[in-house]
């Protein structure tokens, strides 16, 4: 007899949000009192053990930890490069381009905390990536970002001009790159490993 | 240890420009290497075996159009048949066949019903043929259709979808290794296809 999947009662948010969701596993994360030293380095962070995202994915131990110590680097590491409210802007994009409510709700929140442009992330989310954009760094980010995430992808020379133009330098359009592509990676386990929850009440 | 293969794949060398710009995010370099080698040097393939992984590897760079896949193709190609009755080289070839009625232009698929319906996109929802069903086994034919869904339409992917790979055979450990190589290689291709572009614009 093959496994089942977890179907837990759950009203799915229907739009694009600041606000802070929360998130159900569809397949049974590990058990918190069986987690072997090799799952601890995997989780990175001790308080991941809490969350069932990560109690799901730590069960492949060596890629979660390589996974987070990526997306750490290219989020947090502020020397030099991107700033970091554009880094959660390319997050944002490429997850408003997928369709990841859960991961867009995280990451414009951030952006929002970052810039204090509240407004345009929003347009963001509930225009999408075409809607209007007051400042040309984050235009160019936006489109870059978009056309990263596309399949097959849309990313070309005019991209990083318009970067160029914006006044970035060759690590901050790397960063631009690496943030659109690692919520590639984050959107699709996201979406395809449980589903987002309501804001808490 | 296996050398840098994103370097590899856009052709940067030590002391180049692009070189230095990745140095300056050292464990995002050095992590993205260690992701490669947990998900295609593991030392534990008792969910997901080698050629599974080197077979959904290529299929999903094949989907995307990705440069690299020449070089997973390689990797798929000289993997020996192991525990099942064929090998990587007839797998690469029975893929190559099956892309052309496979790859199509995403993102695409369904939001939660509610004011995003209105950006639903159609599109393909691809299940492998019974010829390559055939020839992959119904285990690994499983999984390339679930590659096809994440590497296309990943806002469709459902609890159905899951359930589809364990009633296929997959544990649930091996959904989350699957999920994670699939996912890896969205990352991996567009940074690949992205730092190339960059490198043309140095």
């Amino acid at each position: 007899m093959s496994e089942s999947v977890l179907r837990p009662e759950n009203t799915e948010p229907v739009e694009f949000t600041q606000e802070n969701l929360g998130w159900v596993p569809w397949l049974e994360p590990f058990p918190i009192d069986e987690l072997t030293e090799r799952h601890w380095t995997g989780l990175t962070d001790k308080g991941r053990a809490n969350s069932d995202y990560f109690r799901l994915l730590v069960r492949d131990p060596d890629i979660l930890g390589a996974r987070t110590r990526t997306d750490n680097d290219i989020f947090y590491n502020e020397k030099g490069g991107l700033p970091r409210a554009l880094r959660e802007l390319s997050a944002t994009t490429a997850s408003r381009v997928n369709g990841c409510i859960f991961c867009a709700s995280v990451h414009s929140r951030f952006a929002t905390q970052k810039s204090k442009r509240g407004d345009e992330v929003q347009a963001l989310l509930d225009g999408g990536v075409d809607a209007e954009q007051p400042d040309a760094a984050w235009r160019a980010v936006i489109d870059a970002s978009a056309a990263l995430t596309r399949t097959p992808g849309e990313f070309g020379p005019e991209h990083v001009q318009a970067l160029r133009d914006a006044g970035f330098d060759d690590l901050a359009i790397a960063d631009v790159i690496h943030g659109a592509a690692f919520f590639n990676w984050a959107n699709r386990l996201m979406l395809s490993l449980g589903e987002p929850t309501p804001p808490a009440s | 240890m296996t050398a840098d293969v994103i370097d590899h794949l856009v052709g940067v060398s030590e002391g180049d420009s692009l070189d230095a710009v990745r140095r300056q995010r050292p464990d995002a370099k050095a992590n993205a290497q260690a992701s490669f080698d947990a998900l295609f040097d593991s030392d534990d393939l008792t969910q997901v075996s080698q050629l599974e992984r080197r077979a959904v590897a290529y299929w999903a760079v094949a989907l995307t159009q990705s440069p690299t896949a020449g070089y997973y193709r390689e990797l798929l190609a000289a993997e020996p048949a192991g525990a099942s009755a064929v090998d990587g080289a007839a797998l690469a070839t029975a893929l190559d066949v099956a892309l052309e009625d496979a790859v199509t232009v995403g993102p695409y698929g369904d939001f939660p019903a509610g004011p995003l319906s209105v950006e639903n996109v159609d599109g393909l929802h691809w299940t492998p043929s019974d010829a390559l069903a055939s020839v992959a086994g119904g285990r690994l034919a499983a999984a390339l259709a679930h590659t096809h869904l994440l590497t296309y339409r990943p806002r469709d992917a459902s609890q159905d979808a899951l359930q589809a790979l364990l009633d296929a055979g997959w544990s649930t450990t091996g959904i989350v290794t699957l999920s994670q190589l699939v996912s890896f290689l969205a990352f991996q291709s567009r940074v690949v296809a992205g730092l190339t572009v960059l490198k043309g614009a140095l």
